[in-house]
């Protein structure tokens, strides 16, 4: 097992050094001068020129480069264009606010998803079942921002029980939350429904069931603890699906998150944030991925690297 | 001497019976054939938009901004007092186009790759797979909204980046296939007559690995309907006065209090189009691999 974790960090390092190389080609590969990107569109001509020479922009790419990660190793990510502010400083100042949102989404999806899959499984060809695997095909067919205004339009706007945009008590955490947790929701039903069908097959449930164990031992210690593991794998993968609909969501509910920041920024062509943000999400999705596939390993032994 | 010509081909009346035997579990699957309707009512709608929509997508009429469903407006007016069904006609014209393309862009580029990864392997294998794992290090939508920002705002800059964003899940697709069809026996045949890499790639295994393509291609087009409008919405898709779904919500949204059917009937549509694809996609997958039903 150990062989395989430590096999797995080392994957990660060109994924790492990969995000880093594409952050770095964004802004030179837009089209026009890079350091009037990084500067922002009203600098003026000594601070572009500055921004040149700091960057080094004037020197072959590699070069460009080292001092990118030199910089990005010391943490410094530059200064954003709009505020004036390190660029450090406005992410980490929105950051936990996505974290806050995604998390609070994953929670929901998990239960929700969990628990219908559970139901749908044992109760199959049910009413249950069909109607809760046609909300799951629903949950994954609607955008996730189109979702966030109706929701905003029915319990915000017409029936005023929570507030529609804002940050700061759990009122306005509930809406956001809903809206980015339904596609995770329904996937994972699906996946827990699938999964549980199958292990509700196996020899030893018949086994468990032959002893005279009561159903719900059977159903919620036997089978739903093997039929989870590959449940945990989908929830991990889940992230990427949050962290990407975390900025769709921010937009709609004004939540201040580095979802939000980013978008602002891209349509404020404050580059430095833009980077800043994008490599801030990507980490954090690859790092969770490790984490994932690092507890898969724990829950079921039998996974190696290929 | 190289002998170039298919080996171990089933007869031609197996072959039919297979693909006969797949429709006719397409054709019993309801769910299947209601994804079929709905898509075929969005391709209806699309091309004959021109005839069938009451009015002009982009003429506004300032003295009626906003206004609320009525016969001569059956969807209402939008903030600029645009037909709302016209430009909803009209935008199943772009979001289709932005799903076929965007999904070729992904097939024509992602097929080869993985195709050539896995029938090769070795340090080309490597050299893919490690690429594959930086672009899958974003999420989709987040690494579609990079590509924007870099090429700039747009349609055709949207089909590009939700294509290239895509092409990571053919490789993987492709791929895994091959790696498993490479080892068959006919393969191995085609190989002892002396077919050349070329040939076995695009004859022998490629049309084996049709099935899982067509299902995950299906399904593609739903996500790239999901993901444009996403664009769209930030701001990012197609540029008003563009009847494109994400970029009407996303217009529409301002007035959400005083008129909320300018947001709710292109979410609808998004939502109706990619459950067609949505449905499609899950029954062919049934009626092309029935040992994954469940």
């Amino acid at each position: 097992m150990w062989q395989y974790i430590v096999r797995r960090l080392l994957l990660t390092i060109p994924v790492l050094i990969g995000v880093s190389l594409l952050v770095f080609s964004m802004v030179r590969l837009i089209p026009g001068d890079p350091a009037t990107a990084i500067a922002g569109v009203h600098a003026t001509p000594e601070f572009i020129e500055q921004i040149r020479e700091e960057y080094g922009l004037d020197k072959p790419l590699h070069i460009q480069y080292s001092i990118f990660m030199g910089n990005l190793l010391r943490g410094d990510l530059g200064v954003s264009a709009r505020t004036g502010r390190p660029v450090t400083t406005e992410i980490w100042d929105t950051f936990p606010n996505t974290v806050e949102l995604t998390v609070a989404s994953m929670v929901i999806a998990s239960l929700i998803g969990i628990g219908a899959g559970v139901i749908s499984a044992t109760k199959r060809n049910s009413i249950f079942d069909n109607s809760s695997m046609l909300v799951a095909l629903f949950g994954v067919s609607i955008p996730v921002f189109w979702l966030g205004l109706m929701l905003m339009l029915l319990f915000a706007v017409i029936l005023g029980w929570f507030p529609a945009t804002g940050r700061g008590t759990i009122s306005h955490l509930i809406l956001p939350a809903i809206t980015l947790g339904t596609a995770s929701a329904a996937i994972i039903a699906r996946m827990t429904r699938s999964s549980m069908l199958e292990v509700l097959h196996r020899d030893f449930i018949i086994t468990a069931r032959a002893k005279g164990l009561r159903e719900q031992i059977v159903v919620y210690k036997h089978a739903l603890k093997n039929a989870l593991i590959p449940v945990v794998t989908i929830i991990g993968l889940q992230l990427g699906t949050l962290l990407g609909g975390a900025v769709l969501t921010e937009t709609v509910f004004a939540w201040p998150g580095v979802g939000r920041l980013m978008v602002d920024s891209i349509m404020a062509r404050d580059y430095p944030v833009v980077q800043g943000a994008v490599l801030l999400l990507a980490l954090t999705f690859v790092f969770v991925n490790l984490f994932v596939d690092i507890l898969y390993s724990f829950l079921d032994p039998r996974i190696r690297y290929e | 001497m190289a002998v170039d010509r298919p080996v171990a081909k089933p007869k031609e009346s197996e072959q039919i019976s297979q693909f006969q035997e797949a429709l006719r579990r397409l054709n019993r699957n309801r769910m299947a054939l209601v994804g079929l309707g709905i898509i075929s009512l969005f391709v209806l709608c699309a091309a004959l938009a021109p005839w069938i929509a009451p009015h002009d997508p982009t003429t506004t009429s300032l003295r009626h901004t906003l206004e609320g469903p009525s016969l001569q407006n059956p969807l209402g007016r939008d903030e600029l007092g645009r037909d709302n069904l016209s430009r909803i006609l009209y935008g199943a014209r772009i979001s289709l186009s932005i799903g076929l393309i965007s999904v070729a862009i992904g097939t024509l580029v992602g097929i080869p790759i993985g195709a050539i990864s896995g029938y090769y392997g070795g340090k080309t294998d490597l050299l893919v797979q490690r690429l594959i794992d930086i672009m899958l290090a974003f999420p989709g939508i987040l690494l579609a909204i990079v590509i924007v920002s870099t090429l700039g705002v747009g349609l055709p800059n949207v089909m590009i980046a939700v294509g290239i964003v895509s092409i990571p899940i053919y490789v993987r697709l492709v791929r895994g296939s091959v790696l498993s069809i490479k080892e068959q026996e006919y393969v191995s045949a085609a190989r002892a007559l002396g077919s050349s890499d070329r040939r076995i790639i695009f004859r022998h295994i490629l049309p084996n690995c049709l099935g899982p393509i067509i299902v995950q291609s299906t399904l593609q087009i739903a996500t790239a309907i999901l993901w444009a409008a996403g664009l769209g919405f930030l701001g990012l898709g197609a540029q008003p006065p563009t009847p494109e779904w994400g970029t009407m919500l996303s217009r529409g949204r301002v007035y959400l209090r005083v008129a909320p059917h300018v947001t709710t009937f292109p979410g609808l549509a998004i939502v109706l189009s990619v459950l067609g694809f949505n449905l499609l996609g899950d029954g062919l997958r049934d009626a092309l691999d029935p040992r994954l039903k469940r």
